[in-house]
């Protein structure tokens, strides 16, 4: 099954949900509707065989402005992997369902699309950061994210920015 | 040779250091791409255990050299510190590879990286690469063994060493 034939095949159940087909390079993506993500996974995963969830990743376009969780449902049947791209206002924290109820995997990759953008899965089963700390302040993988100075009373920048660039062996 | 009974003259001191430094115990503690060089060290080609320095033990309370071995993150920079603090003293500390010694590739961009280890914890040996060879470990194992070999200590009496 080619990407048309999926695409075809979930516009024709979901007319509403599926918004759009984006015709990116090297492979094309679905847009849909946020709040839709749960029925279109189920669907691909019960009828059109896509038995796994390859990844869940988070894109931040600040010119847009929009925060985008982009799913890859992958089929060993038909070995195709299609992106599906839901696009979330750029706020501080939009959510959008879970999807930890129909993959398993999607629990940890929820978690660090959270820990890196901000975005909030609502019904996650474990909502917590994962890869920063817990009083971590900020989310590092959004374009507008500034370092920190200090960090539990360590410095983070090898220099600050009033200081002279020389080496000061190590104390900032 | 020495006949059965007779007598070697040495300080107290002389004594201490030459058995500190033929048994430095370091900890198992391995934090990225160095610690990789660091169990090859460790292992029969290199044989770390030839300078008496090759029982990694487990436990920091056991150990005296702690060979930070990795990129140190900010949110590892605290358990390095509790864990450097539960080691007994006398002990050293060697600095491996560079994002240890300064933050390697991650010193500008690296939003969670220390930039270097020596901003919590003092260093005694430096050592560059990315990561080192063992036989950079070596020559700095052996260089720690030579300022543990001059270090003067009487009788069991230590300076608190001063904390960065």
């Amino acid at each position: 099954m080619t990407f048309d034939e999926v695409f075809e095949k979930l516009k024709t159940k979901f007319p509403d949900a599926i918004l759009a087909k984006e015709e990116t390079k090297p492979d094309p993506a679905v847009k849909i509707e946020p709040s839709k993500i749960k029925e279109i996974l189920a669907f691909m995963r019960d009828e059109l065989k896509f038995e796994t969830l390859g990844c869940i990743s988070g894109v931040d376009y600040p010119k847009i402005p929009a925060l985008c969780v982009v799913y890859h449902p992958t089929s060993y049947t038909h070995k195709t992997i299609v992106a599906l791209k839901a696009y979330l206002p750029r706020t501080e924290e939009p959510s959008i369902p879970t999807v930890t109820d129909l993959f398993k995997g999607a629990n940890w990759l929820e978690r660090e699309t959270y820990d890196m953008f901000g975005i909030r899965f609502t019904g996650h089963p474990d909502h917590r950061r994962i890869l920063c700390p817990e009083d971590w302040v900020g989310y590092p993988l959004r374009k507008d994210f500034k370092s920190p100075d200090y960090y539990n009373g360590m410095p983070v920048p090898l220099y600050f920015a009033e200081e002279e660039k020389t080496d000061t062996g190590g104390h900032a | 040779m020495l006949s059965q009974d007779s007598l070697v003259m040495t300080s107290v001191d002389e004594v201490l250091s030459w058995g500190r430094k033929n048994s430095l115990w370091p900890l198992t503690f391995g934090l990225a791409c160095c610690a990789i060089e660091m169990m090859a060290t460790g292992a029969a080609d290199y044989d770390l255990e030839r300078f008496g320095c090759g029982v990694f033990r487990a436990t920091p309370r056991q150990s005296d050299l702690m060979i930070v071995a990795g990129t140190v993150t900010l949110k590892m920079a605290s358990r390095i510190r509790t864990l450097y603090d539960q080691m007994p003293d006398p002990k050293w500390v060697i600095s491996m590879g560079s994002c240890a010694n300064k933050g390697g590739p991650y010193w500008h961009e690296g939003y969670h990286v220390l930039k270097g280890v020596d901003r919590v914890i003092p260093v005694d040996v430096y050592v560059p690469g990315c990561p080192p060879r063992p036989e950079t470990l070596i020559e700095a194992v052996m260089m720690l063994q030579k300022k543990i070999r001059v270090t003067q200590n009487t009788l069991g009496i230590f300076e608190p060493r001063k904390h960065a």
